[in-house]
């Protein structure tokens, strides 16, 4: 019987091999992968498990942490004045995970990340608990308080820049929501998420730089640029060769100008009034390619990393004459984020230099050690010096005498430059249409700030009333205000 | 002319016993789980654990019965059958406890009892069993005469949990019975009865199986008449899992059967045969019964089944269940979180008992995980050694009935825990919660323990044989 019992020894001893192979296939092979599924709530788990690092602004945590005494996740995360801040932290729910800041910096504010191995270790040692490390953003909380409050009850997006670094300072976007709200798991938060998903206004998104929007004439700038680097314009208040009725190439259809008196408006005073007709001759003369360099060069067609990420903008790669000559005034189908009409204004605030936008300006190890600083970094060059001090010329003028008046400081010292748009939209323009504003202000050092903002649809105002003028440049004006207050 | 056989296991005459060598690694299986034990301690409360004197000092005293039974009354044994089985029966005790102290599973339960303590007491009873087999089973050849008894009380145990008001349908698996405020699990005992019914049975029936077969396309087929036993025992394994749910039992004991059938007649046929019908089966039972089918589906693809399957059903649970296991032997890796730090009491309930493996993996990692697995194979290892060395053909079978079903648990469980085979609910040896099985495979250490001590008893001094004598030259 001697034989078949080694057989069987030898089976027994391949059961017991499948085992181990099969152990190592899940352990080690398969291990990073369920230990990163979804599904795993070990990683809730240990996210929640001590006090989570702070998110800082001006110097004050705008997070907080509190001990719910829960028998999954300890700690649960409060926000301060969560509505207004939500598009800079995002959230960290304990039954619906995380997003912006407090994912992508979930290693440092949980306390997990690698850099933070040696604090950990000396924890361990000294028998501290374990702890987090703050995230220092580079957000002003005056300007995002200005922001937030212009906007109001208003559905839009304010985001401001600095634009001699890139720091963003303000990022609003509403209607918002308070993360707070949810960052349990009860059936209370469950109700709260549930409420805010389906909730036909979307308080979840982040219109600063997750929506694109048609700029309309505030992508005017751009084409005004892209004129002037190509030397279709070289004097600014030299007249252009645009009949009134100018029609669109390949077209029988003419350019509507809402203006009077664009026929041959020199490009200064057609970014004044905004007469379409210019700029969509303008575009057209440029031509496609060129264009579409030049807002590429202003981070068109691209994703931002700010470090959260943004949608990219878009200008028509493949359009015909026509559709570029629209899309040249911000029509057809060019679409932007805030964010990115925010970095367009800061280049040329910045005498032509594109700044990359950040608003992570620090990480912190629990015991105060900075272990990453942020330094500005140079994304592109649009626009030569003296393009930017032509556009700088012309926006000064629309906030001075044209349609931008209400974006206005006048404080000594301070040039404010401006471009109000009204983007219509919808089929046949039928849906009411955006108010955009995008501005910078200028003193002797320099330009501290340029915001981009846009009002979505404001109930109440007449459609006649909504004008970029109107209703985005007195939001801009009061967060340019409060930039320049708080440097003093 | 020698007399003794070369085995490996069987020394010369006058073999040492190995009893302390036995001594010494029970030193270490209780010392090692003492310390596992102060390990979850520290983990989970940051202090000495109150109850670790009492654990050592508890675990110490069973060893010690147990080695100083083994010294008196089977001193040639195997010397590694009972550490390891102290191991792993320690283990699982400090696996238990470090279960009981999850808030979450206190929180789970409106009425809450640990169950270490009951563990530790099934665990003594265990023992207690241990030291009763190598009292009373003074030869295991005794049990040849108990061959047809056998037969009828495991088929008594095994169908005990249909009978009405006695069995207990726990989750669906119809494999408790009630007895006294004790539930208990009749199949884990039926192992036993049911490896020395066969045995006696093959025995005397091997020669009959293995050559009265006509050749057929390279296979020996037995004669109707000697595939009654076969037949009868594939049908009882598919009552039991039609009629029980228990789809580890019937594998285990259809499995069991196959091997010694193949050991006892050395014919590769029956091998063939066996698989085709635990194949058609499978087949008919997978095919038919709802329950099977959803631990097939989370088998297949777990993370999948769980996103399709309707919300509450049965299925669903058996998906999430699943996946819950993997995630944590996903999040165990290498090394593991370190006992008393990971979450495995996540998988829910069963966490102590059928998915105590998940805990081995999240909190002692691969490196725990493989340990743990060659332990059981050592075990296994050590069964076969002493069926290699039985000088009865009885004992033989026995021995290797009995090691192999242990593989076979073994291979059902870590497999069906950790994905490689569909879940099957059954219980790992020693490690697991559960009163039944401690005590059963303390029993079955004890048989292989009896039977190893008469394999490697030295052979007694060759009787003078007359042929030995000088020859003498008679003169006429």
């Amino acid at each position: 019987m001697n034989k078949p019992l080694r057989r069987v020894a030898i089976f027994c001893g391949l059961l017991v091999l499948a085992l181990l192979l099969r152990d190592n296939w899940l352990q080690l092979v398969r291990a990073d992968e369920l230990n990163a599924h979804p599904k795993n709530r070990r990683v809730q788990i240990e996210r929640y498990s001590n006090e989570r690092g702070n998110i800082i602004v001006d110097g004050k945590p705008i997070t907080g942490s509190v001990d719910s005494g829960d028998k999954f996740y300890k700690y649960k995360r409060t926000y301060l004045e969560g509505p207004m801040w939500a598009p800079v932290t995002g959230y960290a729910s304990q039954a619906y995970d995380a997003n912006q800041i407090e994912k992508i910096e979930d290693g440092i504010l949980t306390g997990n990340d690698d850099r933070l191995f040696f604090d950990r270790t000396m924890a361990m040692f000294t028998g501290e608990k374990k702890k987090g490390g703050d995230v220092i953003t580079t957000l002003n909380g005056a300007a995002q308080k200005a922001a937030f409050e212009g906007l109001g009850s208003k559905t839009g997006a304010v985001v401001a820049i600095e634009p001699k670094t890139g720091k963003i300072l303000a990022m609003a976007s509403t209607p918002s929501y308070d993360p707070s709200s949810f960052a349990g798991y009860s059936a209370k938060d469950e109700k709260a998420w549930v409420a805010l998903e389906k909730d036909k206004n979307k308080p979840k998104l982040n219109r600063a730089i997750r929506e694109i929007y048609p700029p309309g004439s505030v992508f005017k700038v751009v084409t005004a640029a892209a004129a002037l680097e190509n030397g279709k314009v070289t004097d600014i208040n030299a007249a252009t060769d645009t009949p009134e009725g100018w029609k669109l190439p390949l077209s029988t259809k003419e350019m509507v100008n809402h203006a009077k008196g664009c026929a041959n408006a020199s490009l200064n005073r057609a970014l004044e009034i905004s007469c379409n007709s210019v700029f969509a001759k303008l575009g057209d003369d440029v031509g496609r390619d060129k264009m579409v360099e030049m807002a590429e060069k202003f981070g068109f067609n691209a994703e931002q990393f700010t470090p959260v990420r943004s949608s990219a903008s878009v200008f028509d790669k493949k359009a015909d004459r026509p559709g570029n000559a629209l899309s040249s005034i911000g029509q057809f189908n060019t679409a932007t984020t805030p964010l990115q009409m925010a970095m367009v204004t800061a280049a040329i605030a910045n005498d032509g230099k594109l700044m990359k936008p950040y608003m992570i300006d620090q990480l912190r190890a629990p015991n105060v050690d900075i272990i990453k600083q942020n330094e500005p970094e140079e994304l592109s060059r649009p626009v030569s010096p003296e393009t930017a001090q032509k556009l700088q010329q012309m926006m000064e003028n629309v906030v001075s005498n044209g349609t931008g008046g209400k974006g206005d400081l006048n404080m000594d010292g301070v040039k404010v430059g401006g471009k109000t748009g009204t983007a219509q939209h919808g089929e046949k323009n039928a849906k009411r249409p955006y108010a955009w504003f995008i501005s910078y202000a200028k003193t002797s050092e320099g330009s501290p700030v340029a915001v981009a903002v846009v009002v979505e649809d404001s109930a109440g105002t007449d459609r006649e009333d909504i004008t970029g003028g109107g209703l985005a440049a007195p939001i801009a004006k009061a967060v340019m205000k409060a930039v320049l207050k708080t440097r003093g | 002319m020698s007399v003794v056989t070369n085995t490996t296991t069987i020394g010369a005459i006058e073999a040492p016993s190995r009893r302390n060598t036995e001594l010494a690694l029970l030193a270490f299986a209780v010392v090692i789980p003492v310390f596992a034990y102060l390990n979850v301690g520290l983990a989970i409360d940051g202090k000495v654990p109150a109850g670790m004197a009492g654990y050592g000092l508890g675990l110490a005293l069973l060893a010690g019965v147990a080695h100083l039974v083994v010294r008196k009354w089977a001193p040639y044994a195997d010397p590694l059958l009972l550490p390891l089985a102290t191991l792993l029966n320690g283990l699982g005790l400090v696996l238990i406890w470090r279960l009981d102290q999850s808030p979450r599973i206190i929180a789970r339960y409106k009425t809450f009892t640990p169950d270490a303590p009951n563990q530790m007491m099934y665990s003594a009873i265990g023992v207690a069993m241990f030291v009763g087999v190598l009292l009373l089973l003074k030869d295991h050849r005794v049990l040849q005469r108990y061959t047809y008894i056998s037969m009828v009380a495991a088929l008594v145990l095994l169908l005990l949990p249909l009978v009405p008001g006695l069995g207990a349908d726990v989750f669906g698996a119809k494999i408790w019975i009630n007895v006294a405020g004790f539930s208990i699990q009749p199949g884990e005992f039926a192992k036993l009865v049911l490896a020395v019914f066969f045995s006696g049975y093959l025995m005397v029936k091997r020669d009959a199986l293995a050559l009265a077969s006509r050749r057929f396309m390279g296979l020996y087929l037995p004669r109707g008449r000697d595939l009654g036993p076969i037949l009868t025992i594939w049908a009882v394994s598919l009552l039991i899992l039609v009629f029980e749910n228990d789809l580890g039992t019937s594998l285990l004991f259809f499995g069991m059967f196959v091997i010694m059938l193949y050991v006892a007649t050395e014919r590769t046929s029956w091998v063939v045969m066996g698989l085709l019908m635990s194949t058609a089966g499978a087949v008919i039972v997978g095919s038919t019964a709802s329950h099977v089918q959803s631990r097939v589906a989370a088998w297949l693809d777990p993370f999948e089944c769980l996103k399709t399957a309707p919300e509450g059903s049965n299925m669903a649970m058996a998906c999430d269940q699943m996946t819950q296991v993997l995630m944590s032997f996903g999040s165990g890796g290498i090394l593991g979180t370190g006992l008393g730090q990971g979450n495995s009491d996540l998988v829910g309930f069963a966490a102590n008992s059928d998915f105590i493996f998940a805990t081995v993996g999240e909190e002692l990692g691969l490196t725990g995980v493989m340990v743990f697995l060659l332990f059981y194979g050592l075990i296994v290892e050590r069964g076969v050694r002493t069926s290699l060395a039985a000088r009865d053909p009885f004992g033989k079978l026995l021995a290797m009935g009995l090691s192999g079903a242990f593989a076979l648990q073994i291979f059902v469980v870590a497999g069906g825990v950790m994905g490689l085979i569909p879940l099957t609910g059954m219980t790992m040896p020693f490690l697991a919660y559960g009163g039944s099985s401690v005590i059963a495979n303390w029993a079955l250490i004890g048989i292989l323990i009896r039977i190893s001590d008469t394999a490697r008893r030295p052979a007694p001094a060759p009787a003078p044989s007359p042929d030995a004598e000088m020859t003498q030259v008679v003169r006429p």
